[in-house]
């Protein structure tokens, strides 16, 4: 079958370009994650403030993909390197799922259970370290999950701007007119996009076994 | 009425409590809280008793008068220190679901920073006095019964021995045969341990057999404050009230009336 003829002749091209779109997916992911669970945490505790902040994020996935690459180009140092761009444009992507999670996570922490740690003479540090974050992390790493897949789906856009990654195939692919190319390209994004989905979502599954 | 003595553990002074743009929960409250007697608050749901409780360990701060812990204004104190100083037990428990029996007795010794052999020691200890099997130590909460699970949040809140113990309603959320059992075997504990305890219940039956003084709350306003015996006696209506209400209940299933002292102990 045709389909399968690229992705067979050219094993070490398509490694590279996983790795390439593995590095720029998960860079995006770990800087949202850095960003979103202080800040979601910060949120959660001022109602005010999340209406706010999860409006603005809210409002990026308003902007199609493609077109906040773009924009990302007028901006300082970010638009000299399109992974620059691409890593940004995607954090921005994968911090909606995660501020969402993480707020919700500890604000779905039993009252009680915050309550009797509070009058036992935790600490407010205490009490999140211990309490609060553990308690919500099976609903965090959901979030988390969400924006990987998502950012693995957006890095192939990303090639669009010269970004690298598997897009880079299905873009060279589509100029072409060859579906063996697209193909070579598309298929290895999704088996990337699923098995992390798997794992992760059993990763979860054992995180919320206790709670 | 409480009488302002010099020796109370916790002394109430005129405080109010009054949350921005919500209905006054207490209201010019004063009370002493003796040391290393039993004070029960009690009454109707809104009364305030829960409120007043949260005072004494400044999970809420009075808008108005102030309060004394061990003599010392409770503004002054640190509020960890303070908590710390004071067991909390409440009605849904609060024990932590991630947390193994063993861990949830033992938190405040690991966030105090005892040696984790001295830790483990002083769970085993203290699940033996409030009578749980050691071998429930690995369990995770979701895996006891009602009653085991207010053993552990009594251990838990008698973990770093504090003088004073803070009960909301301990008991409220067991079935009734449980809920004498759990009364009878704390009675027995608080004679054994002598702390000074605070517990809030709007149940006469638990106020008589637990109390060394009944507060009676109404309104967020103290109505009276009686030992069990005057209590009985006391023409004040809404005492009686209690007390038509209990002995309706007793009457209306022909049983006879339940003894004034428990018949737990």
């Amino acid at each position: 079958m045709n389909l399968f003829d690229y992705l067979i002749a050219h094993p070490h091209e398509i490694v590279t370009l996983s790795v390439e779109h593995i590095s720029l997916a998960g860079l995006s992911v770990g800087i949202a994650v850095l960003v979103g669970l202080p800040l979601g945490v910060a949120i959660a505790r001022r109602p005010a403030l999340a209406r706010v902040v999860l409006g603005t994020v809210n409002s990026i996935h308003v902007v199609p993909s493609l077109a906040l690459f773009g924009f990302l180009f007028a901006v300082p140092w970010i638009g000299d390197r399109a992974p620059r761009m691409a890593v940004l444009a995607l954090s921005l992507y994968a911090l909606l799922p995660i501020l969402r999670n993480v707020c919700a996570g500890i604000l779905g922490v039993d009252p009680a259970v915050v309550e009797a740690g509070r009058g036992l003479g935790l600490t407010a540090r205490q009490l999140l370290l211990r309490v609060e974050l553990p308690l919500a992390l099976g609903v965090i790493v959901a979030g988390i999950r969400v924006a990987v897949v998502l950012a693995i789906g957006i890095t192939t856009i990303a090639a669009a701007i010269g970004a690298g990654g598997l897009g880079e195939l299905i873009f060279r692919g589509l100029a072409m007119v060859n579906d063996s190319l697209i193909f070579a390209g598309a298929l290895p994004a999704a088996v990337l996009a699923l098995f992390a989905d798997l794992s992760l979502g059993w990763f979860e599954g054992r995180l919320r076994e206790h709670v | 009425m409480g009488v302002a003595t010099t020796d109370a553990a916790v002394a109430i002074r005129g405080a109010s409590y009054h949350p921005p743009g919500g209905p006054l929960l207490v209201d010019s409250l004063t009370l002493d809280v003796p040391r290393g007697l039993t004070l029960v608050l009690l009454g109707r749901s809104g009364s305030g008793k829960t409120t007043t409780l949260k005072l004494m360990n400044r999970l809420l701060d009075p808008t108005a008068g102030d309060l004394q812990v061990e003599g010392r204004p409770a503004n002054e104190w640190d509020p960890i220190r303070l908590r710390r100083h004071m067991g909390y037990v409440i009605q849904d428990v609060g024990l932590f679901p991630h947390y193994t029996v063993e861990r949830n007795i033992g938190i405040l010794p690991a966030v105090e920073g005892w040696p984790s052999v001295r830790t483990r020691e002083r769970v085993h200890e203290l699940m033996a006095l409030v009578g749980l099997d050691s071998t429930l130590a690995s369990r995770y909460p979701r895996e006891l019964s009602g009653g085991q699970r207010q053993r552990v949040g009594v251990a838990r809140a008698l973990a770093l021995d504090p003088p004073i113990l803070l009960m909301d309603e301990p008991f409220g959320a067991l079935d009734p045969l449980t809920r004498a059992e759990l009364q009878g075997e704390f009675y027995r504990l608080q004679t054994r341990l002598g702390k000074t305890v605070v517990l809030v219940t709007h149940d006469l039956r638990e106020a008589l057999l637990l109390g060394s003084q009944i507060a009676l709350l109404d309104g967020g306003r103290l109505a009276g404050c009686y030992a069990p015996a005057e209590f009985l006696s006391t023409s004040d209506p809404l005492a009686a009230a209690y007390r038509n209400a209990f002995a309706a209940g007793n009457e209306q299933h022909r049983l006879p009336p339940a003894p004034a002292s428990g018949g737990v102990r």
